[in-house]
């Protein structure tokens, strides 16, 4: 079997320790995020785990890839302190503002410049934006496969990857073809601890900075210009609970019960 | 004057911390009640570097300062003092192979150390000498080519874990009658003795050791004969004590993480206590306590990694932290109130672990008489 290559999204969130301090900014719709410390998005630690244990089964290298603020260049370090090879942010002003989808268009077009690839591993979800889009939106726009909610990757011959898809009940065993986008799941694996040995590598290794102007991209469809969904609100949502007795015998109860949800929209 | 940790640091605290939440953390009340060694938590940790930290690269450690070793032992001790300072004797007992050792030692010994498949210890106390280290009596006398070791030492931390030991014994008589040397655990006339039953730093584990004709190849003396006092005396002001401050440190962090989620959580008079004044005078007397603590180590941290000598430095961090975990985790208990008496609960504990501290590497009073020597000269 030869060696398999991967590419691995990583992404920098606020530390989730720290969410209690974390504050909405009502007038951009965003989160205030200064001086919240960052952590790798934690499924994406499982997503660069997997790609190690599969450099480590077969060969080849593991690359993290990441769109994000000049800052996250300490977090791709990390990645590479972890066991990645090297690293690439994605950094530029013109990035900002960006959706799933321009979020995806931009590594797509970083991915497609890196070259040649067997996999993309990705965290099947972040833990801020939680949408789990971002990764088959790279798998549509390298024109690849995908599959989400990955808990295993067997790669059982040359250029062919099995994996196990979970489902609400059980899990579904898909083959195909490579390349293409997995995204993991917390079950796959249980991540290993960074050694302190990779730490001075890590801290010497070079990350390359790629701007718009070194990627392939349309302006158009990168940032907030090409992010067709756009935050509307932003908002904790206020929980109250409200009680409402209903006595009498149980057929007479469900009824009004039935009845009541049915006034408040809920059936 | 820069203040900031390096990128680099943030990322050593940033793993350390992870490593020790996840892996210690869970065994922290194991340890507390059996007063046993996780000695699998203790193999992750050297496969990880924690334990070569400080062996040079040359050796297979990781060449890190001072500083670096302080984040890790900080970041294990808010954890798990009884960790940290097993943690911390390592390096103690690595240290004066790698100050003093000749090339061929270095080669012998730090390799296997730092890859963690030997644990090590320095043992210099003993019933007639700890404060005073011309009191000790453990003789080792030349018989040809070996040194034979007659002698008892006590209260030694990693005392039936350490498989290469560092010994300081009397080889003559004054400050020049002290040698250091390196017994292996299997020499036959070595052996371990009474394991200590201590109320704090449980997990760590603390005993006796004994030497009855332990016979030890003269290639094993750490420098040269009459060099001892010298070793040691270094070893334990700059790495040992050091350690035991790091450890402080941890628990005066815990003291302050544990104290607020407490008061902020605890609802009297219908709020929540850390509202009242009481309670706030006590978390800020905490947080005053941790952050003199942390600058006091790490500024003498900073000295050792510019090679400067900072022995009253050391011993200002070490007793002004030792005695400040002390009263910090006095004052948790205050803000968790009955609570805080409770076994399963952190705060008792933080106060027996602070406790033990005070005695290791150096009393509050011997350190006392280091400062005393520095602040002698400052007029």
């Amino acid at each position: 079997m030869p060696p398999v290559n991967s590419i691995v999204c990583v992404k920098p969130v606020p530390d989730p320790r720290y969410w209690s301090e974390l504050a909405l900014d009502p007038a951009t719709k965003t989160l205030r995020r200064e001086g919240i410390p960052v952590v790798l998005n934690p499924l994406d630690r499982h997503a660069l785990e997997e790609a190690l244990r599969i450099k480590e089964t077969f060969g080849g290298t593991v690359t993290a890839i990441s769109m994000a603020p000049l800052t996250a260049t300490d977090s791709l370090r990390e990645a590479i302190a972890i066991g990645a090879d090297d690293a690439v942010l994605l950094s530029d002003k013109s990035f900002a503002g960006a959706d799933t989808l321009a979020t995806a268009y931009v590594l797509a077009a970083a991915i497609k410049k890196l070259g040649r690839f067997d996999l993309i591993l990705c965290g099947n979800q972040s833990l801020d934006g939680g949408t789990g889009q971002v990764g088959p939106e790279i798998a549509e726009f390298l024109g690849v496969p995908h599959v989400a909610y990955v808990r295993k990757i067997d790669l059982p011959e040359q250029g062919i990857a099995r994996v196990e898809r979970g489902l609400e009940y059980g899990y579904m065993v898909v083959e195909a073809r490579m390349p293409l986008v997995l995204s993991v799941v917390k079950e796959i694996n249980v991540p290993r601890h960074v050694s302190l040995m990779r730490i001075s590598e890590a801290m010497q290794a070079e990350v390359r900075v790629w701007a718009s102007r070194d990627l392939d991209v349309d302006s158009s469809r990168i940032g907030l210009s090409g992010s067709p969904t756009q935050v509307a609100d932003l908002f904790i949502p206020e929980t109250k609970r409200r009680g409402e007795m209903m006595r009498g015998a149980p057929d007479v109860v469900s009824k009004l019960l039935i009845e009541r949800l049915r006034e408040l929209g809920v059936l | 004057m820069d203040f900031a940790p390096t990128p680099e640091q943030e990322i050593l605290r940033k793993s350390v911390r992870e490593f020790a939440e996840a892996e210690i953390r869970p065994k922290v009340q194991q340890m507390d009640e059996t007063d046993k060694v996780p000695m699998d938590v203790l193999e992750k940790m050297a496969k990880l570097g924690f334990i070569g930290v400080m062996v040079p690269r040359e050796y297979g450690g990781l060449g890190m300062g001072h500083i670096a070793r302080t984040i890790v032992l900080e970041e294990v001790g808010r954890v798990s003092a009884a960790m940290a300072n097993t943690l911390q004797i390592t390096h103690l007992g690595i240290s004066p192979i790698a100050s003093d050792g000749t090339e061929d030692q270095k080669k012998k010994w730090l390799p296997v150390l730092a890859r963690g498949e030997k644990l090590s210890t320095f043992a210099v106390t003993e019933p007639t000498g700890g404060s005073d280290v011309l009191g000790i009596q453990t003789t080792a006398k030349l018989e040809g080519d070996e040194y034979v070791i007659n002698g008892r030492k006590c209260f030694i931390s990693n005392s039936h874990i350490a498989g290469v030991l560092g010994i300081l014994a009397k080889t003559g008589e004054g400050t020049k009658g002290l040698t250091v040397f390196v017994v292996q655990s299997d020499f036959p006339g070595f052996r371990p003795g009474r394991e200590e039953n201590k109320f704090g730093l449980r997990g760590c584990n603390t005993g006796e050791l004994v030497f009855e004709n332990c016979r030890v190849p003269k290639e094993n003396v750490i420098g040269k004969e009459g060099d001892g006092l010298r070793i040691a005396l270094s070893a334990i002001s700059n790495v040992g004590r050091p350690g035991i401050t790091c450890a402080a440190l941890g628990i005066i962090r815990s003291c302050l993480e544990e104290a607020v989620r407490y008061s902020k959580q605890r609802v009297l008079y219908g709020k929540p206590i850390s509202e009242l004044q009481a309670v706030q005078w006590n978390l800020t007397d905490i947080y005053m306590d941790y952050e003199a603590s942390r600058l006091l180590t790490y500024y003498s941290a900073w000295l050792r990694d510019k090679g400067e000598r900072c022995d009253a430095e050391n011993a200002i961090a070490k007793f002004s932290a030792c005695e400040a975990a002390v009263r910090c985790a006095k004052k948790t208990i205050d803000i968790f109130g009955a609570y805080g008496c409770m076994r399963e609960l952190a705060p008792q504990r933080l106060l027996r672990d602070a406790e033990l501290l005070i005695s290791g590497a150096g009393t509050s009073d011997i350190m006392r008489l280091v400062m005393a020597r520095k602040a002698l000269t400052l007029a």
